[in-house]
């Protein structure tokens, strides 16, 4: 009887257009009934060849890129990119230009973070109720940029050293209050999730990254440290004055998806705490320093990094003297964070295949630029 | 089984609607030719139910109100736009699916796939003919009427499965073959659930099983609250309804066996879902919470408004549980049936098969036992949960909530070893 019963693994197309793919991102997954064994990435649905198009425009006209790019958090994005010009051509950022820039980085990552958690729970089939309430509390935060900078979304903020408009005298008291509310918002999708046991058997032990393979991957971001791996560019590279600020770094046990929500949650709660204390000390004086549009950097090449909400999202820059880059390379932490996906997916089911991707926590438009 | 009167014989006391509708049907089928009564019978009995309980019921709990509901839940309006507060909605929505146009694909096989539907409508339908909404308000009674339900209420998963091979989709395969599997494995401790309550009340008409509830005084869902429980659990399975919507899971594959489907073809699809989910509400509500009577209310209130409210707070928790709990993966939901359930609805069995072989026995005090049993009951559904789940290796406690928190970058942390 069990040799004539025989099935055989057929390929399972999940996306390019799938309720859970986050976006045109598609895994040709082989399966043996309901059970993973291959899974392939085809990525590239959303290629608008940005690193390109960069070296034909002024560095500064190359910030909007950098919105397009990580859609859902164009603040880190802005940051990066124009850290990486301010180190090739030498400017100094004023101090309070620093505190808006970590406020507003900050502010992104809990927007992001948001939509992380809320995706991911949704992923897990919590329908549409935490993901909702998740949404109620980015809108609040995406107020406070579109009352700074008048977008919510792409916000093309940061400018070569500095940012583009001081604060508004109506920022800090609202930011303030946003503050004092938030942390009872992370209890409640706690209260909600945390404990859910449910919730907690759909993700524990689903998508075990040893620390081994997240280093040799080299992931970042709340996928590193949801392995054990205490890893934050904030802490280890610090930048934009981050050093001056009293926050604490999340991991994770086992490195499984239910650690990566965890971590999530928890950074928010430290994002909340700088903050607090950026508002706190909020210095006076110039928000930029005056660069020339017509931005001409000595001949040379530069990198830098920052702690997105992802991950380490670096942005590379070769000048040639010229008016703009002559190379432009965007190191994306969601596609280097998507390398694993396969490991983690294979031998778990379908379901667990979305939750794994839910966990990762991909922006389509960073992994294909 | 002489029922008792309630209600007098008037057309005019609402009471029993039975009074409204069997003169109108006397009167066609002593007047007008048999060819004509047979479909005139048939539409008076449609207009009646349509304005008692599908319009009210399944367009306004089931569709508005779920929307209305669940969008309160996720701190939204839910509809407000058409009519007020939203109330011509599920009118529009009907309208707007007859409108689209009903694919189906090319590759997919027309007559399974079309006539799925069909065979999904009609059981639910069906499903209520031994629903009984008063004492005499009961299309069927049928001695059996438990067997009926239970036999009827399983056909809508082989239209499930054919929606799901017609289709020719690899996502409906997976949701028919889901819905199989466990509709079969939930069927189980649902049958051995409802197995206590024929036992107990020595009936297997629903009908009995409202007046015995009604004699006593007592609830069936307060006797045997484990029933009551795994019944919940296993019609939300087999219903589809999340956390155990496997078959239709939207953010595994995309909409299971309905993912081809579109316009009234799906239209049909979902309204009979509400159909299911309100019949198996009307069904609880019957055999575990009293049915049309209500500890002697039911002289005052028509007992079909009775049933209906109570159906109607029984389908809440549908909605309830849809807005809150993430979904369950097949292979937990099967242990959960198999390793769980079926353990407990089998205790629950001997518990309940005892206490009836005591009440049949004693001779005086029955009434006060019936209420010794029902304490008894419930501390021992809080015990035999536990303990079942403690056995099987359930601990809240050992899990972590809450992320370890270091100071300084670093490398790997091992657990225990972070400084704070």
């Amino acid at each position: 009887m069990t040799d004539t019963i025989k099935s055989e693994p057929f390929v399972l197309n999940i996306g390019p257009q799938h309720p859970s793919t986050h976006g045109v991102f598609r895994i040709k997954a082989t399966v043996d009934g309901e059970k993973v064994i291959d899974a392939e990435m085809v990525m590239g649905y959303l290629h608008r060849s940005m690193e390109k198009l960069a070296e034909e425009r002024t560095y500064v006209q190359n910030i909007p890129f950098t919105d397009r790019t990580d859609y859902l958090s164009s603040m880190s994005n802005n940051l990066g990119y124009c850290l990486a010009v301010e180190k090739l051509a030498g400017i100094d950022v004023p101090d309070r230009g620093n505190a808006i820039r970590v406020i507003m980085a900050e502010f992104q990552r809990l927007a992001s973070h948001c939509m992380a958690v809320g995706a991911f729970t949704n992923d897990t089939g919590a329908w549409q109720t935490p993901v909702m309430w998740c949404f109620r509390e980015r809108e609040k935060i995406l107020d406070l940029f579109e009352m700074t900078c008048g977008a919510r979304l792409t916000c093309n903020y940061m400018r070569i050293g500095g940012v583009a408009f001081d604060l508004p005298a109506s920022f800090v008291p609202a930011a303030r209050k946003l503050v004092q509310t938030l942390p009872g918002f992370i209890d409640e999708m706690e209260s909600l999730l945390v404990a859910n046991e449910i919730f907690i058997v759909r993700t524990r032990g689903v998508g075990v990254l040893t620390p081994e393979m997240a280093t040799n991957a080299s992931l970042s971001g709340p996928m590193l440290r949801g392995s054990g791996i205490a890893w934050d560019l904030r802490k280890a590279d610090s930048y934009c004055g981050y050093d001056k600020y009293d926050f604490e770094i999340p991991i994770g046990y086992r490195g499984d998806s239910y650690d990566r929500f965890l971590v999530r949650l928890e950074e928010m709660r430290q994002s909340v705490k700088i903050i607090k204390q950026a508002l706190d000390g909020l210095p006076g004086g110039p928000h930029s320093t005056q660069v020339p549009l017509a931005l001409r950097p000595p001949k040379g090449e530069a990198y830098a990094r920052v702690e997105g909400p992802r991950g380490e999202l670096g942005y590379y820059v070769v000048s040639d003297e010229g008016p703009s880059p002559h190379r432009f390379h965007i190191r994306p932490p969601s596609f280097i964070n998507l390398s694993a996906l396969k490991e983690m997916t294979v031998g778990g089911s379908v379901a667990d295949a979305i939750v794994v991707l839910g966990s990762i926590d991909i922006v389509v438009g960073e992994i294909d630029r | 089984m002489a029922l008792p009167m309630l209600a007098t014989d008037n057309w005019y006391d609402i009471r029993d609607l039975a009074n409204l509708t069997n003169p109108l049907l006397d009167f066609v089928g002593d007047n007008i030719s048999s060819e004509l009564a047979y479909i005139l019978g048939p539409l008076i009995g449609f207009i009646a139910s349509f304005l008692i309980f599908v319009l009210p019921s399944q367009l306004y709990v089931g569709v508005y109100g779920e929307r209305k509901l669940i969008g309160r839940i996720q701190s939204r309006l839910g509809p407000n736009r058409v009519g007020p507060f939203g109330l011509i909605q599920p009118i529009a929505d009907a309208i707007k699916l007859m409108q689209k146009e009903a694919l189906t694909p090319k590759l997919g096989d027309p007559i399974i796939m079309n006539l799925a539907p069909i065979i999904f409508v009609a059981p639910a339908v069906l499903l209520f003919a031994v629903i009984p909404f008063g004492p005499n308000m009961i299309v069927a009674n049928v001695n059996v009427g438990l067997l009926y339900f239970l036999a009827v209420s399983s056909l809508p998963v082989l239209a499930a499965f054919m929606a799901g091979w017609g289709s020719n989709n690899k996502y409906s395969l997976f949701g028919a073959m889901r819905i199989v599997a466990m509709s079969i494995s939930y069927e189980v401790p649902l049958v051995l659930a409802l197995l206590g309550v024929a036992l107990f009340t020595d009936s297997l008409s629903l009908q009995g099983m409202v007046l015995w509830q009604k004699e006593w005084d007592i609830w069936v869902g307060f006797l045997m609250p484990i029933a009551f429980v795994i019944y919940f659990i296993c019609v939300s399975a087999e219903l589809n309804r999340t956390p155990t919507d496997i078959a239709e899971a939207e953010s595994e594959i995309v909409a299971g066996y309905l993912t081809e489907y579109s316009g009234m073809k799906w239209g049909l699809f979902y309204g009979m879902d509400i159909g299911y989910a309100l019949a198996a509400s009307a069904f609880a509500a019957t055999v575990f919470l009293g049915g049309w009577s209500m500890f002697g209310l039911d002289k005052f209130i028509p007992p079909w408004l009775l049933l209906v409210v109570k159906t109607h707070l029984f389908y809440m928790l549908f909605i309830w549980t849809r807005g809150t709990l993430p979904r369950l993966r097949i292979d937990q939901l099967m242990a959960f049936a198999w390793k769980f359930m079926l353990p407990v609805a089998l205790a629950n069995l001997l518990l309940v098969a005892t206490e009836r072989m005591l009440w049949v026995d004693a001779f005086d005090s029955k009434q006060a036992m019936l209420y010794v049993f029902m304490i008894v009951n419930i501390a021992a559904a809080v015990g035999i949960v536990y303990v079942w789940a403690r056995f099987l290796g359930y601990d809240p406690d050992s899990q972590p909530t809450k992320a370890r928190l270091v100071k300084e970058a670093g490398g790997y942390v091992p657990v225990g070893r972070e400084v704070r």
